[in-house]
């Protein structure tokens, strides 16, 4: 039986006509009383599991999802890894997940195609370049890789960008992250379970948790489609759906949700080997390895649970896109979908104790919350395993809302929403 | 594109909106009295509903606020009227 992956089992296995797999997780029955019970079974969720039994020896886990295995924003997420925030807190958050993404691969024995291929964030006028020189500064400072381009540099590294003079974004300058890039989406939710599944986590997919167990005041676990669980401790990771969920437990977060959408083309010749962001346009874009022009931009402006995305916003991204690489012009889209994200105001995610005793929060990830999974799993299991928050975490705490003290990367970062 | 009915100008492309708030919420006072914790749920905690809704929109072009009632799942208009006082 093959368990552990590796160069020589895939030539064994190449060799006995693939015979000896083993799936790459259970399909348990849920139990009736767990240690620990993680709602969401997206990134984080998966993610969280995994450093509760790795970490802390937590073993008598499961998660909960209502659908399948990184069917949510993790499965539909334009995968691009980063850490060009402008606070410090921001930065120790997200480095902390990039240095965590760096060893994800050989820790997970899975292979997460994380390529480090740099983000280019074009600046297009001389105010956008002081801004830019901020956002380095800040960021060096901080302790993280960034480096500030002219145009000529930047043309290097993506040779196809817009050069007319004339243009209505023309190329002044950018922003350049390095050590960022992108990874398979699937194949972090996938190698996450698989190790969570190793060290004795029960993942139960088909499964929506319908309302919790409170008793004393306290959450005891939680009532699901497939029955009563009952818990130790309890997380919350649901990222669209956390204020139904919250709604549930009685109370409220500070969460809107909005559809973000994402387009594909036809696969081309390799023509893009980094991530390029337009400050001008808002539109993302780089090329899959299956060589695809993967687009994404800002979110649909009307509050939505709609798994879908509005046409306008289409229109938006891709008028960018055309703006960006005049080139691109001949390209035949191929799919367009939409995932459901939680915005929160400061677009800073809420990592924390909840209104409601042993009910912990990973929640508000916004549209950035693919490149933190590594950083957002490891700190909810300190938290549900220690009860109290790990130094990283401690700033992301709802109680931000009522003290004022804000980490505020809308304006910050300029996070587009 | 999705047409929203603006009560003053009848239905208009969704682009020419802006979404300003969930409906029904309501200063607390008298502001030396309120908490912290009421001023962050004032400010910042929403329902933020799956499913119907009634929110405030600004309606750019005619530069009117009003109330707008519809589906977050289906994106189904279920009505809106202008502001009379209350949100
Ligand atoms: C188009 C798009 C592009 C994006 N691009 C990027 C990017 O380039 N970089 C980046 O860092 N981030 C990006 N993001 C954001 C990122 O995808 C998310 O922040 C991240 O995946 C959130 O992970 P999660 O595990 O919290 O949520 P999810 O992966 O959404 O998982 C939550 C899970 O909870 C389950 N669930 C919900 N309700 C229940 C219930 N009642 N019971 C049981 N289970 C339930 C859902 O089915 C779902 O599987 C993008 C998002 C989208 C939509
Ligand atoms: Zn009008």
């Amino acid at each position: 039986m093959t368990r552990r992956y590796s160069a020589w089992t895939l030539a064994k296995e190449g060799l006995r006509g693939q015979t000896g797999w083993q799936p790459a997780w259970r399909t348990p029955e849920p139990k009736p009383t767990y240690d620990a019970v993680i709602i969401g079974g997206g990134g984080h969720g998966l993610a969280t599991a995994y450093y509760l039994a790795k970490n802390h020896g937590i073993r008598n886990v499961a998660v909960i999802e209502k659908a399948w295995l990184g069917g949510g924003n993790t499965g539909r997420n334009t995968t691009t890894i980063r850490s060009n925030y402008f606070y410090p807190e921001s930065v120790a958050l997200y480095d902390f997940a990039l240095t965590l993404y760096e060893g994800l691969g050989r820790e997970l024995n899975y292979n997460i195609m994380f390529s480090q291929r740099g983000v280019l964030t074009v600046a297009h006028s001389e105010g956008e370049m002081e801004i830019a020189a901020r956002t380095v500064n800040a960021m060096q400072i901080n302790g993280t890789d960034a480096e500030l381009l002219t145009p000529a540099q930047a043309l290097d590294k993506a040779p196809l960008l817009n050069r007319d003079p004339r243009a209505r974004y023309p190329v002044f300058g950018a922003v350049w992250q390095g050590r960022a890039g992108v990874a398979r989406h699937d194949a972090v939710a996938w190698g996450y379970a698989r190790a969570a599944d190793g060290l004795g986590v029960d993942i139960i997919q088909d499964c929506e948790v319908t309302d919790f167990l409170v008793e004393n005041g306290r959450c005891a676990g939680v009532e699901t489609t497939r029955g009563t669980i009952r818990a130790g401790t309890v997380g919350l990771a649901v990222a669209g759906h956390s204020s139904v969920l919250a709604a549930k437990a009685g109370f409220r977060l500070p969460i809107q949700s909005y559809s973000l959408q994402a387009m594909v083309s036809e696969p081309v010749k390799p023509c893009l080997d980094t991530v390029v962001l337009y400050m001008g346009t808002g539109t993302y874009l780089f090329q899959s390895d299956k060589g695809e022009i993967v687009v994404g931009g800002g979110l649909d402006r009307v509050p939505s649970y709609a798994q879908r995305g509005n046409p306008p916003m289409q229109r938006t991204v891709l008028s960018g896109m055309l703006e960006m690489f005049p080139s691109f012009g001949q390209l035949r889209m191929l799919r367009q979908w939409a995932g459901n994200v939680d915005v929160v105001p400061d677009s800073s995610p809420l990592i924390g104790p909840s209104p409601l005793p042993g009910l912990y929060l990973n929640c508000g990830w916004g549209t950035g919350g693919f490149k933190s999974i590594p950083a957002g799993g490891w700190l909810l299991a300190h938290l549900m395993a220690t009860g109290a928050h790990h130094a990283i975490s401690r700033p992301f705490d709802l109680d931000r809302f009522a003290t004022g003290r804000l980490v505020d990367e809308a304006a910050g970062s300029g996070i587009a929403h | 594109m999705q047409l929203f009915p603006c009560p003053f100008c009848g239905p208009r492309d969704e682009t020419e909106f802006q979404f300003a708030t969930e409906a029904g919420k309501a200063l607390p006072e008298p502001a030396g009295d309120v908490s912290a914790d009421r001023w962050a749920a004032y400010l910042y905690l929403k329902d933020n509903p799956k499913g119907v809704t009634r929110e405030v929109w600004l309606h750019s072009t005619c530069g009117e606020f009003f109330l707008m009632e519809r589906d977050t799942v289906t994106h189904a208009v279920i009505g809106s009227r202008a502001m009379g006082g209350e949100a």
